[in-house]
């Protein structure tokens, strides 16, 4: 199951923050500049073996039995060429080949063909803070780093001052990080990182660090980044940043470049893509006939007509229910509830089942369908619908069926947010001029 | 924008290795490493340097008793305490150095995972940081040799050469067992088994000359630490006792050890730039 899609729907927050500050600037693709990252045919395999050797006992005594592997084809014959000055975003589902391919960028796999060409100085953050030694101070792990990124001792030196200033950890420079708060940590890894002063900046997941003011703080290091004509790859899973920043974005599944180009189309072709797969688990999961009644099918229509299992955001949802009764029954009524992942009911919907000339008695071998408009203020997610069937006159056999999770489906779309829903809206801020006293 | 011009020309990435992202950046690397990694143990805990100190000067008093007391190998041999104690020096140098080699790369599973640098750092770091501790402690160990009343002599030149045998050999030691650690982890117990061996295969609780059968001697000298740590003892102690050659009958005896030399240097840079660029995928 893909994850909740109601996790991809609530940003982090410098994320946001970063997005903001970035879109402000005209989003103009520099592809006149010169290459700063030339990929050509790259391909990486993996050999996973199917029983593990981890023993020099068990490969002498194995010595003569073949190996046996599987191969895992994570990057399959991918080019591509990002531009100097450029934010280009690389998205994909887990295990699409995008780690793998940021791995390779960054030197920490080799490739098994083709050929990776990079302009400058590359300054890779696969991860906040890695490569910190908890034993060690502040100060060493900061020359430590620097050194790493290719500076010389006496470069990461004179630029340690500006790391501590930025992480604003100025006192607090000789104490071993282990004594460090988890808060003061983040701060201090991200100032690192942006003192690094590389060319190409490789960025898996921008991080959601600090307090507000720091957030404030990273928002306006990385507009600066961009404005100095820095080259940005990043990695992430929040198609609300792709959107805001990157000049072009690539979607990678299954190891080969599914779309390259506008971050819009990229974010929506993600997003179809992912929940798809999500989506396609759905079907009746629990008891679908109950008392002289049964739910036949329940599914949703897009606006051609064709069946679906997810839904764009803001487009009406038809849902489609066909139901039959085991003997004549009348005076029946269908009810709906939707609910959201975490099992909130959100809204309830149901109506008396009628035939065309007024009369409510349903013949066994009739099929009952309800036909259903509803209209989508959902946030993008994964919603359940529940179905139940009873009468609601008096007289006669009962009747009844409760159908939980008659019907799964999803909503996705990129305008993200905190909340269920999102509700049209119009918003203005006035300021007022300053009262006097 | 000048930064950018010069950054204009593609170079092409060819992933991780043994040596990659150039050398002044490799040492630069190595040193750093390996001197706050030294500071870190030796400088960290209340007693700092002085534990490092004491571990050795315990075993060598422990010997000493058992040597000269009750086993009487030493009280045979002249200037016996000074031969012991610069014996357990150098062959601690070489033991910890290799022990602490051994996990080094997959200690710091976490850099090498997320990061480029050249991954012979990590190994050689650790040499580094034993060689350091070295150092230090070869400052005692030449007190104790001065107050017991050995007298310098020109043949002391000699000394650094010889300590630059047994650091070249402990280093590629270290490479081997850091790389084969990543797949095979019974490395680790078989090279502590290995070292325990070695220790009493290597003249240092005892000179060469107290086995009294030469085939067993020579057998001693394909050992390649044994000339060498034979030699420091004549070097720097009892300039009157035989050199290896002639404790072997000759120098072609030698050879074997030379060869062994060699071959462990050359195994130990090959597999670890054979396996270099795979690291980060096997952990």
């Amino acid at each position: 199951m893909a994850d909740p899609p109601a996790a991809s729907s609530t940003a982090m927050p410098v994320d946001n923050a970063i997005a903001n500050s970035l879109a402000n600037g005209s989003p103009t693709p520099p592809s006149e500049a010169p290459l700063a990252i030339q990929v050509e045919n790259l391909k990486k395999s993996f050999r996973i073996p199917t029983h593990r050797i981890d023993s020099l006992k068990e490969r002498t005594v194995r010595m003569f039995s073949g190996r046996e592997f599987r191969e895992l084809q994570a990057l399959d014959d991918v080019s591509f060429d990002i531009h100097q000055g450029e934010f280009f975003g690389i998205v994909g589902r887990n295990g699409s080949g995008k780690s793998t391919l940021l791995k390779l960028l960054a030197s920490i796999y080799r490739a098994d063909a083709g050929t990776i060409r990079m302009a400058g100085r590359l300054a890779p953050f696969i991860e906040l803070g890695v490569g910190f030694n908890v034993e060690l101070t502040a100060r060493e792990n900061v020359v430590l780093n620097g050194v790493m990124m290719g500076l010389t001792p006496s470069e990461a030196g004179d630029r340690l001052d500006a790391v501590l200033e930025f992480a604003e950890l100025e006192e607090f420079v000789d104490l071993k990080l282990k004594n460090y708060s988890s808060g003061m940590l983040v701060r201090l890894a991200f100032a690192t990182m942006l003192q690094a002063d590389a060319d190409v900046l490789l960025i898996d997941e921008v991080l959601a660090v600090g307090d507000a003011s720091f957030q404030q703080k990273c928002a306006d290091a990385f507009r600066r980044m961009k404005d100095e004509g820095k080259t940005i790859v990043l990695v992430t899973h929040e198609m609300a940043t792709v959107e805001a920043y990157c000049h072009r974005a690539m979607l990678i599944s299954d190891g080969k470049i599914q779309l390259l180009g506008d971050p819009e189309e990229i974010a929506e072709q993600y997003l179809r893509l992912n929940f798809e797969d999500g989506a396609a688990s759905s079907g009746i999961d629990s008891k679908t006939s109950g008392d002289g009644v049964r739910l036949l099918d329940a599914w949703l229509e897009d606006e051609a007509g064709e069946r679906t299992t997810s839904i764009e955001q803001a487009k009406p949802i038809h849902l489609q229910v066909e139901i039959e009764v085991a003997r004549e029954t009348a005076d029946l009524s269908v009810g709906f509830i939707l609910a959201n992942a975490e099992g909130l009911g959100m809204f309830q919907f149901g109506t008396p089942i009628e035939n065309e000339d007024g009369s409510s008695t349903v013949h066994p071998g009739q099929r009952v369908r309800i036909d259903t408009t509803l209209e989508n203020p959902l946030a993008p997610g994964r919603y359940f619908i529940h179905a139940g069937v009873q009468r609601h006159g008096a007289g006669g056999e009962d009747v009844s069926l409760y159908t939980h999770n008659a019907l799964d489906f999803l909503v996705f779309g990129t305008q993200s947010s905190r909340g269920v829903v999102s509700l049209a809206h119009e918003i203005k801020a006035v300021v007022s001029p300053p009262e006097e006293k | 924008m000048s930064s950018l011009e010069q950054a204009a020309d593609l170079r092409e990435v060819r992933g991780p290795s043994a040596l990659g992202g150039g050398r002044r950046r490799f040492f630069d690397l190595l040193w750093l490493m390996g001197v706050t990694e030294f500071k870190r143990t030796y400088f960290g805990t209340v007693l700092g340097y002085l534990w490092s100190l004491v571990r050795p000067l315990m075993l060598f008093a422990v010997l000493l008793f058992v040597f000269t007391k009750i086993v009487r190998i030493g009280s045979d041999t002249p200037n016996y305490p000074v031969l012991l104690l610069l014996g357990i020096v150098l062959f601690s140098f070489f033991q910890e150095a290799t022990q602490n080699s051994v996990t080094s790369v997959v200690a710091q599973e976490g850099i090498v995972r997320k990061t480029q640098f050249p991954r012979l750092v990590i190994p050689l770091a650790t040499v580094l940081t034993a060689f350091f501790n070295l150092l230090l402690n070869l400052i005692v160990v030449f007190v104790f040799v001065l107050a017991w009343g050995v007298d310098p002599s020109w043949t002391w030149l000699l000394f650094p050469f010889s300590l630059g045998l047994i650091a070249v050999l402990t280093a590629a030691v270290s490479m081997m067992l850091s790389v084969l650690y990543v797949r095979f982890r019974d490395v680790a117990i078989i090279w502590t088994v290995l070292g325990q061996v070695l220790f009493y295969m290597t003249p240092v609780l005892y000179p060469l000359t107290v086995l009294e059968n030469q085939t067993l001697q020579r057998l001693m000298l394909v050992n390649p630490l044994a000339p060498i740590f034979n030699e420091i003892q004549r070097w720097v102690i009892n300039p009157d006792e035989p050199s290896s050659a002639s404790i072997a009958g000759s120098a072609v005896y030698l050879i074997p050890a030379a060869v062994l030399f060699v071959a462990i240097c050359a195994f130990g840079v090959w597999i670890f730039n054979r396996d270099a660029p795979k690291i980060a995928e096997e952990l």
